[in-house]
């Protein structure tokens, strides 16, 4: 964990520096690059405000509506049955549409149940193998207009629920559900 | 489907709020929700210009260019319609580099700049294209290499061993870049038997 946690320090200072040696290298302006790429930074910064303000309003209100919750009630006896443990689906719900409120699930049920524990080890997985879905489309799709996002988002899904079939079988299959 | 998604959301909890009693909460949400956005906006300003001015830099030392040709066989087994040398590789490369790293902030801006380039590529239309739905499949199902933030919070709670689920998350990682890949591929031969 030393080298590991080591390496990744050390690569954001090494990759600055290695950009900054071979730029001036192939002689390229590097200050004045650095300014006219960062100019386009700004733009697109101010280009997604409305496509997120759009989304997370609508997430919020479903969300303080308690319609979220009511939507997990119904559907934990089919995931129980299925094998999925009733903690964890709030968690299954909120990771794909808002990546700060899973992450705040992740360490409550982290905290809760133990981080040795089933329930603990499957939310670290699931919390490193997933993202948010629905965030990346909307910022990447806002920050260069395309209105229309054909399969995008029917794939995205899919493949969340890919992930967390993929990762509950990992965890069931390395830890065991104890 | 977006619309509808979105107008769905909205529209349940309305009226789930007036059978439920919780319509002051949903009255917070929505100021609360948007003021999130715009400080998550605001918060993304100084690490896209940040990097979209490191990654002007790489684009134009030809260091992205460089980068492309190594994984070129790779990438180009995903994304056919993109031309081998063109720019577009080297974000979506290295955008695929910073999310293994978990380097999530350096990450969004390049993805944003490989999307622009799959744009051009796309001649600019407002629909996306093949590539982009490819793209972003393998952006959500996010491939890590490092999970810090979980380990760090594995650490907080006393974890025996918070480095355990490392392992474990990168076969359930790229298991799960695999499935999206085929996920997205499906329905790419779907749309196009369509016609």
């Amino acid at each position: 964990m030393g080298l590991i946690s080591g390496l990744s320090l050390t690569f954001i200072p090494l990759l600055i520096g290695f950009i900054l040696l071979y730029g001036t290298f192939k002689q390229v302006p590097t200050y004045e690059s650095f300014v006219e790429g960062g100019k386009e930074g700004i733009k697109i910064a101010i280009t997604i405000i409305p496509f997120l303000v759009g989304m997370l309003v609508a997430i919020s209100i479903f969300r303080a509506s308690g319609a979220l919750d009511a939507l997990m009630h119904w559907i934990r006896p089919f995931m129980k049955s299925i094998g999925v443990p009733a903690e964890i689906v709030p968690l299954l719900f909120i990771r794909p549409i808002s990546g700060t409120a899973a992450l705040g699930m992740t360490s409550d049920l982290i905290a809760v149940y133990g981080p040795d524990s089933f329930i603990g080890r499957l939310a670290s997985v699931l919390q490193g193998s997933t993202d948010t879905t629905f965030y990346v489309l909307t910022v990447y799709f806002g920050a260069v207009g395309i209105k229309k996002m054909g399969d995008a988002l029917k794939v995205g899904l899919l493949a969340d629920v890919f992930g967390i079939i993929v990762s509950i079988v990992v965890v069931v299959l390395i830890f065991g559900t104890k | 489907m977006v619309n509808y998604i979105w107008v769905f959301m909205t529209i349940v909890g309305i009226v789930f709020a007036a059978f439920n009693g919780t319509m002051e909460a949903v009255n917070k949400a929505v100021f609360d929700g948007a003021k999130e956005a715009v400080t998550l906006c605001i918060g993304l300003i100084s690490v896209l210009v940040f990097w979209l001015g490191m990654m002007r830099i790489a684009e134009e030392s030809g260091l992205l260019e460089r980068l492309s040709k190594l994984f070129r066989p790779l990438v180009k087994i995903l994304f056919p319609d993109v031309p081998a040398s063109h720019p577009a590789m080297g974000y979506i490369l290295s955008n695929m580099i910073s999310n293994m790293f978990g380097l999530g902030n350096a990450a969004t801006p390049l993805g944003i700049k490989a999307m622009e380039e799959l744009k051009k590529i796309n001649g600019g239309k407002n629909t996306a294209s093949r590539s982009m739905v490819t793209f972003l499949a393998i952006n959500t199902a996010s491939i890590t290499i490092i999970p810090t933030t979980v380990i760090a919070i594995r650490m907080n709670y006393k974890s025996i061993s918070p480095t355990e689920i490392v392992v474990p998350t990168i076969i359930a990682t790229i298991l799960s870049a695999i499935g999206a890949i085929l996920i997205d591929r499906y329905f790419y031969y779907r749309r196009s038997r369509k016609g």
